[in-house]
Parts: C-alpha cells; structure tokens; sequence
C-alpha cells in the first residue's frame, strides 16, 4: 500500500482517502490525547500539573503521585480487595458460563429451547433495582464478598457467544466418534470442549475482568463496611467527591504543597486503577475480534 | 442420546438464574403493594395502583420523564450512527498499519471503568488545573466556565463522552460484517468506473444494514434505560435539575438513608421498564414489517 499505489488511484479517490485520513487522524488524536495526558501529568511534579503547565508531555518527572498512591492505606486495600473478587467472580462467571453454553450447544438436549428462553428471557425483562435488594438482604449478602461476586455470575449475553462457538467450531462427527468409543458427555466437556474453546474462553475471561475490576454499582449498593470496599469506591472518593485529607495540616506553606500533590496523585491513581486491565487486552485481542465476530454473526 | 450429565451441567446456570432473575421479577408485586419489611412480600398489603398514581402526580415526574427521554435520544442519535461511520471509514481506507493502530487505540477507553471517566472528566475540565481548561486558557487567554457548575453542560458531557469511550468498541461488531463483503462486488464496481465513495454506499452500507438494524432496535428498547452509573457519578446538586433521571430517582427514593420507601421505588423502576418493553416490541415489529430484520 505505498506511494506508488496510491499515484493509480483516480483523483476523486485520492480526495476521498485524504478526507478519511484526516478524520481518522483527528479520531486518532482525540481518543489518546486524554489518555496520553493523563499519563503525563501522573509523572510530573504536583506544583507542574496544579500550575497547569503540563500540556503533553511530563513536565519536572517526579514519582511524588505513585508514592502517594502507595503510601495510602485505603487504595492499597482496596486494590487488594479488587483483585480478589475480579479472580473469584471470574472463576464462577467463566464456569456458570461455559457449563450452560456446552450443554444447551448439543443439539439432542430434550428441553432446549426452553432453557434458551428461560435464560433469553432474562435480557429483556428484570425485576429492578428494589426487589433485586430486598433479595440480596434476605440471603444475607449485604455486606459479605460474595455480593461483589455472585450478582451477575451468568451473563446471557456470554453464554451465547459461547454457545454459538462451540456449536460452530466442534463438529459433531467428534461427539459421535468419541461417544462410541465410551467417552462421557463429561469428560468429552473436559478433555475436547475446553481446549479447543481457548478463544472463547479468552474472550469471555477478558468480559467478566474487565466487568469485575470496574464493578461499582455492587459495591454502592451492597457494601458499607470499608474494609470490603473495592477500588472503584474509594476512587469515586478521590477522583470525583474531592475526598483527600489536606485539611489537617495548619502550615499554610505545607497545605499548598499537599494539595498539589493531591493533584498528582488522583492521575497516578488513573494510571494504577487503569493499568491492569488494559494490560491483559493486547493478548486477547486477536480473540476478541474473532469472538464478538461469531457471536454477532451467528449468534 | 445425550445422557443425564448434560442436565448437570445445567444445574449452575439455572439454580443460578432463578434465584437471581426470576425471584426479583416475583419481588415486582410490591409495586401494588405497601411493602412492609416484618410482613416481607408476600405478606404486604395489597393497594393497587396508588403507588403509580403518586407518581403520576408527583411534581417531579414531567422533569424525570424529559430528563431521561432527551438524554437518551441525544446519546442514541449521536451514538448510533457514528460508530457505523467510523466503520465504513476504517475498512475503506488503504493504509494496513495505520488502520490497525487506529482501531486499536479506539478499543482501548471502552476497558476504562465508569468512575475513572467521570473521574477524567472532573479533572480534565478543571478550568485551572485541567488539560482543557489549560488548553483554552492557552488559547482565549480566559478562564473555562466550570462544566459540572452548569445543569446545560450535563448532556453534551454526558454524551461525548461517551462516545469518547464507545466509538471504537461498538464499530467491532460493523467491521466484522464489513470483512464479510465479497471482494469480487467490489472489483467489479471499480470496473464499472465506481469511485470509492460509490462503493462505500452502495456496496459497503448495505451488507451491513441488517445488523445496524437490529442494533437500532436494541438500542431503541432501551431508550429510558439511561445509565445509573454515570448519570449517578455526574449529578452535583448544581446540575440536578437536568442530570436527575428515573434510575437515579428509583435509587434515592428506595435506598437512600431516611426513605427507604420501597413499593413507591419499584412502582416506578416499573413503569419504566413497562415503556422500554413496548417500545422494543413496536420497533421490532416496525423492523420486521420494513426490512425483514427482527430480533424474533
């Protein structure tokens, strides 16, 4: 796709692919502008970025935000605590998932249309907000781990993308083949299913991460007991109700200086809540494509 | 044949959804009842439809009603065809490499979590310590007005944002039908002398208009479902007046401290997803009856 490709294009084509360029570009620039800045000003000095100097680049680099960061008790467990319930909530998400998607993807299966819409059925109808609280009350969930990991163990939406790769990507003629030979409907999940439903399983591993790490909505509603809070709350504190302690200090001089770095540690703490996540998604995302592709395709 | 372990592989799923889909739905009765905690649901009395009736009657239901309409059809009008632009975009141009890094670099805010965005939001539009209240003072020369101070500024937040963090990731589900486009209608279109652009409508939009379709229709069914979460972590009391939405209300009249009022809650979390219900099943019957594309 060089130069001299180009040069064969007819003039009203080149004006278009200069005109796509251009938007693309700004496209370009506009998503990671943010994001670079953010970067940036986590590692500048507090008094560069309070200054508002930082533009795109790191003006004075100092580390003073990530140690704030680090120093505060409240993240550190936080940050724990979202670690656990990301790996324990995607452990049930990804077993409730592939079990249901393996089962209702034989074609045999008495009864599976109606599983199907029993479960479909889900995706357009709730009981709200309400109901769904009085039901986690009484099966005394408020206030324990597992209202961070339960709520949500089932997504239908996962489930049929599953479904649909599995029915797709493993010929019956092997569950025929296999069966004869004696094998178990069990053991054909365990020794055929799973290890060719890899990327799948990516996809689904990376949805229900990334939907555990960001969980917030559980946590307001289920959760007042501090030591349980996961990360997002005590970032909602920070970043968004201005909760740092600066006040505490008399020493005017040494109030200007927390407060700048105030400044720096809500964009390190950005970067530290961020991070994880989006470090796991270059390596599935050549899965993910393909998955949201089968899913939407077919499904 | 397939045998009994199958049905065992069920078990999690459906043990699963029952008790957290299906319960809740029978937990909707208190709607029409006035729930009382020692009674528990099945126990309240039954008062019909006065819970609804409150809310008709409410001071604030027109405000609630409009907030959550218009928000939502601002973010639908806004978000629905660009993604589809960007995708048609994207798959016509020529350059592989700077495709690829386009794309992927679009996926990345859609990992980014609710609170951080608005968190971004806050501090990137700081008029004095915020990359764009630096940005315009650098260039006016005068200070940003303070964005979350301003009940009209809530909306276009609200959605550009959005889009902001969506654009990529909801163009994935149009790329991957684009890539499905027989190479040969394209070839023979450029044969026949047809510019790029020409391709791109009359060969590109329409193989994917089956599936904008059924997007609209899923997006159209969902229009009073405004998002709690960023609708919540935007509201101040400065913007109240156009960032309070039902979801938001639901919450505050249910579980906020010192209400707690239950049944009025779920009366209206209620008649909000009642006008979602109808309103998917007249636009899939609009969809099916126009274009043959139906969600069933």
């Amino acid at each position: 796709m060089g130069q001299s490709k180009f040069s064969t294009h007819p003039t009203s084509d080149k004006v278009y692919y200069i005109i796509s360029g251009f938007i693309l570009t700004f496209i370009l620039i506009a998503v990671s502008y943010p994001l670079i800045y953010v970067l940036s000003a986590s590692f500048s000095s507090g008094n560069a970025v309070s200054s508002g100097r930082v533009l795109l680049w790191p003006v004075d680099f100092s580390l003073e935000g990530y140690e704030a960061v680090f120093k505060n008790k409240d993240i550190v467990r936080a940050y724990g605590n979202t670690f656990l319930y990301t790996i324990l909530g995607t452990l049930v998400n990804v077993t409730v998932v592939m079990t249901c998607a393996y089962a209702l993807s034989r074609p045999g299966l008495k009864g599976r249309g109606s599983f199907m819409f029993l479960f479909t059925f889900t995706m357009f109808f709730s009981g709200g907000l309400i109901p769904f609280y009085i039901l986690m009350k009484d099966l005394h969930l408020i206030n324990t781990m597992w209202a961070m990991v339960l709520p949500g163990a089932l997504s239908v939406y996962n489930m049929i993308i599953a479904r649909t790769f599995i029915q797709s990507s493993i010929p019956g003629e092997l569950i025929e083949a296999t069966s004869i030979d004696g094998c178990s409907d069990a053991r054909f999940f365990f020794s055929f299913v799973l290890p060719l439903s890899k990327a799948v399983i990516a996809v689904i591993t990376l949805f229900s991460a990334v939907g555990h790490w960001n969980a917030y909505f559980n946590a307001l509603m289920y959760l007042n007991d501090r030591s349980l809070y996961p990360l997002q709350i005590i970032l909602r504190e920070i970043l968004i109700m201005n909760q740092v302690d600066v006040s505490m200090i008399m020493d005017p001089e040494l109030q200007v200086a927390k407060a700048q770095a105030a400044a720096v540690l809500k964009y390190s703490l950005i970067v530290v809540a961020t991070v994880p996540i989006l470090c796991v998604y270059p390596f599935i995302q050549k899965y993910f494509v393909k998955g949201v592709m089968i899913g939407s395709l077919k499904g | 044949m397939p045998s009994w372990q199958l049905y065992l592989f069920l078990i999690p799923a459906t043990v699963y959804i029952i008790i957290f889909a299906y319960v809740p739905m029978a937990g909707v009765q208190i709607a029409f009842k006035n729930y009382n905690f020692n009674l528990g649901i099945w126990g309240s009395e039954w008062i019909g439809w006065d819970n609804f009736r409150r809310f008709f009657d409410s001071y604030q239901f027109t405000t609630l009603i409009w907030n959550t309409i218009s928000l939502s059809v601002y973010s639908l009008l806004i978000s629905f065809p660009l993604p589809i632009l960007f995708a048609l975009m994207l798959n016509s141009f020529t350059g592989q490499k700077f495709k690829k890094i386009v794309q992927s670099v679009s996926y990345m805010p859609h990992f980014i979590s609710t609170v951080v965005i608005v968190g971004m939001l806050v501090q990137l539009f700081n008029p004095r310590t915020g990359a764009f209240g630096a940005l315009y003072t650098f260039f006016s020369g005068e200070l940003l007005a303070d964005a979350f101070a301003n009940p009209g500024a809530f909306q276009h937040l609200y959605v550009w944002s959005g889009i902001w963090q969506g654009i990529g990731w909801s163009s994935i589900i149009y790329i991957a039908a684009l890539s499905s486009v027989d190479e040969h209608l394209h070839e023979a279109a450029q044969i026949d002398g047809a510019s790029r652009l020409q391709r791109v409508r009359h060969i590109d939009f329409p193989s994917i208009l089956p599936t904008a379709t059924i997007m609209l229709i899923l997006a159209v069914g969902n229009i009073m479902e405004v998002g709690f979460e960023k609708v919540f972590l935007m509201q101040n009391e400065l913007n109240i007046s156009k960032s309070e939405v039902i979801s938001t209300y639901v919450y505050k009249v249910g579980l906020t401290i010192g209400s707690g009022d239950f049944s009025f809650a779920t009366a209206i979390g209620l008649f909000n997803s009642l006008i979602n219900f109808v309103l998917l099943i007249m636009v899939n019957y609009a969809a099916k009856k126009f274009s043959d594309t139906s969600l069933w």
